[in-house]
């Protein structure tokens, strides 16, 4: 930082930027533009190949057969024929899907079950945490010992608890509380695991809100409860909607808990993706198949939604 | 953080609340504490098998725990009015937290000590720091310990690599949106389908395009999985595709909060790319640099489905991560006595490095920029 210091007191004694340019380095300097723009998009376009190609490579395996497969061949229609094989085999292909099939059956029980819970955790969590994270940035709290700063601490360093410390209680627990194989049981362990991320985020966007706002309501009449609903709410919605599909994000991915937790009833995707990676032959269609649709949900978010989710992780992070 | 205003509001209403309301607002409390223990004392008594009254499980005394709450929260108004509103701004919260954290770890803490495996006949027995002993000379834990050192060096490779892209994003390019996304999108897939994806199919020994373009580099015998430290990096591999998106997002936010003054001045000034780099550049993003190491490795200390799908701590524990080797303990060897130990074990150490890595870069950040 030092550094920095130094170069911006120099820059201060020298207040005029110049513009001179030496004459004969005009031609240098345009193909060393040229070959630095080639290096940036190479390199872009490189990454966009490792980021995207697992992904491509899912897709265009699930419409694969064995031969296919073997022969490793990779573009679709030019070195083989897309067949719907690995869609039939869990039931979504055109011809299979008004047909009935335990195994789609299975898998759209799944969905919804990771739909449900996903969404319900992340509902419950961006209410408690938006509520949480105003009363900490907005009043002064003083329970026994505890003050603002303690009770932030307290949720945060929830963050670090690993899920493996509190698997087996839960398990003890919801075995006691006939909460076990619930989709509710989960819901609770889902808004646990990402409540801290979303106090962070709520913090955040609450401390970019002017108080004159709200003391501007308080005069005008409105309870501290009002003040909150009516004039901070709306505007600490896309702060909220950021905080609610990062929630999404982390609950649909979930495996560990889902694994210990649940057996039959509220089994959720990833489980189910998996139990089948066990089997070890070039069965790789219907894999590729249910990989693919069990990513495709969150694909399908992170194209349209991109703005929140890079809102959520942001937050907090740069002052 | 207090208003003044919110603070003079505050004193008037604690003068206006009757002495009867606030008498009833502490009988409310009082009552529905009586009510919940008298439940879970009940219960206890009965799961004991003490009584013969009481309920087939626990939920009734949860009910009990959420009407006392509610209770709580309708009792602290009633008692500070104006405070009792704010408070119940935290108090959910608060009360969610501490029931699902709370008992857990006591609970936790208790089946850490015991012989307790599900897999056999006699229950569970108290058997002191057996576990603990059994612990501290298992060398399948230790193992994963030092796996996850490595691991958490790992981390600085993926801070590198994401810096890079974020520069590169934050070069002046057309479809920047469309790299953006692109780059993102390795981040919003589950764990256990890149599992799949990449470690069981993309990588694969005979048929994987990984493994073919090894093949063809003059690997001759592509086997991502099979030596100890090839498999740790292919893991690290996968872990990176997944996660260099996260930090490449945060520091892109960090450098797209640089005063433009500076690079522009910089520029002027005539300083290579290089030096404006390491001179200004990466100085001015250590903070951001600093938060996204940590929160990374925070995470990364929870590393586990990968392992699980891939590997299963594979070859000889040579990627086994101790999330992954207490899963096992859990799942294959039912052994929740001695998994909750080490979970128990593990969390202690990890807090305790989380809390000296916050310390140690607040003190350095002090020092560099102070």
């Amino acid at each position: 930082m030092a550094t920095i210091m130094k170069a911006q007191s120099g820059m201060a004694t020298r207040s005029k930027p110049y513009t001179y340019r030496e004459p004969q380095s005009e031609f240098a300097s345009n193909t060393k533009r040229i070959a630095a723009k080639v290096a940036i998009y190479g390199l872009l376009l490189l990454w966009t190949f490792i980021a995207l190609f697992p992904i491509y490579w899912t897709i265009t395996t699930s419409f694969k057969v064995a031969v296919d497969v073997t022969q490793g061949h990779l573009i679709p229609w030019v070195d083989y024929t897309p067949d719907w094989r690995g869609w039939r085999s869990i039931g979504l292909s055109p011809d299979t899907i008004f047909n009935t099939s335990t195994v789609r059956e299975e898998f759209m029980k799944r969905f919804l079950n990771s739909a449900i819970m996903a969404i319900g955790a992340s509902l419950l969590a961006v209410v408690l945490g938006s509520l949480a994270a105003y009363g900490l940035v907005r009043f002064d709290y003083k329970f026994a010992i505890w003050r603002n700063r303690d009770i932030s601490f307290f949720f945060l360093s929830q963050l670090i608890l690993p899920p493996v410390v509190l698997a087996m209680p839960f398990l003890v627990l919801y075995k006691e509380l006939a909460l076990l194989d619930t989709r509710i049981g989960l819901i609770v362990v889902y808004t646990l695991m990402v409540l801290p991320i979303v106090i962070w985020i709520m913090r955040d966007q609450f401390r970019g809100i002017p108080v004159e706002l709200e003391q501007a309501a308080l005069v005008d009449g409105c309870s501290t409860w009002g003040a909150f609903l009516r004039i901070v709410l709306p505007i600490s919605l896309p702060g909220m909607v950021a905080a609610f599909i990062l929630s999404v994000v982390l609950c649909w991915n979930e495996y560990f808990f889902a694994a210990l937790l649940t057996s039959t009833n509220a089994n959720t995707l990833p489980v189910m993706v998996a139990s089948q990676t066990g089997s070890q032959g070039i069965n790789w269609w219907s894999m590729a198949a249910l990989s693919t649709a069990a990513i495709a949900p969150l694909a399908i978010v992170g194209i349209f939604l991109e703005r929140y989710i890079v809102k959520g992780l942001t937050a907090g992070a740069v002052k | 953080m207090q208003t003044s205003t919110a603070a003079a509001h505050d004193t008037i209403a604690a003068h206006d609340i009757p002495e009867a309301r606030r008498t009833a607002g502490k009988w409310l409390i009082t009552l529905a504490t009586i009510a919940l223990a008298a439940i879970a004392i009940l219960q206890g008594f009965y799961a004991a098998g003490q009584t013969d009254i009481g309920f087939s499980n626990w939920r009734p005394v949860l009910y009990a725990y959420l009407a006392w709450g509610v209770a709580l929260g309708v009792g602290q108004v009633m008692i500070r009015g104006e405070g009792g509103k704010r408070a119940l701004f935290v108090l959910p919260a608060i009360l969610f937290t501490v029931a699902v954290v709370i008992f857990p770890t006591v609970a936790g803490l208790y089946i850490a000590f015991t012989d307790w495996n599900l897999a056999s006949f006699e229950g569970r027995s108290f058997n002191g720091l057996a576990n603990f002993w059994a612990l501290m000379n298992d060398g399948y834990f230790w193992n994963a310990l030092r796996n996850m050192a490595y691991y958490v060096l790992a981390v600085l490779v993926q801070y590198a690599i994401a810096f890079g892209l974020a520069m590169l994003l934050n070069a002046e390019i057309r479809a920047r949106k469309f790299f953006r996304v692109a780059f993102l999108m390795p981040f919003m897939l589950s764990p256990v389908a890149v599992g799949w994806m990449v470690g069981k199919s993309l990588m694969e020994y005979r048929f994987g395009p990984a493994a073919t373009l090894a093949r063809f580099l003059g690997w001759e015998n592509p086997a991502f999985f099979a030596s100890p430290w090839i498999a740790r990096f292919s893991i690290m591999a996968m872990d990176a595709w997944v996660w260099i998106p996260f930090v490449m997002i945060l520091l892109l936010a960090g450098l797209q909060a640089l005063p433009k003054e500076i690079l522009e001045a910089a520029k002027v000034d005539g300083a290579s790319p290089w030096r404006s780099f390491w001179q200004i550049i990466f100085p001015l993003m250590l903070p951001v640099s600093i938060t996204a190491i940590i929160i990374r490795i925070i995470f990364q200390l929870k590393l586990a489905d990968i392992v699980i799908t891939v590997t299963s701590g594979g070859p000889g524990g040579a990627t086994d991560t101790v999330s992954s080797f207490i899963f096992r303990e859990y799942r294959d060897r039912s052994n929740v006595g001695y998994g909750t130990m080490v979970a128990e074990f593990y969390f202690i150490l990890i807090a305790l490095f989380v809390a000296l890595l916050l310390w140690g870069s607040s003190r350095w950040m002090k020092r560099v920029t102070g």
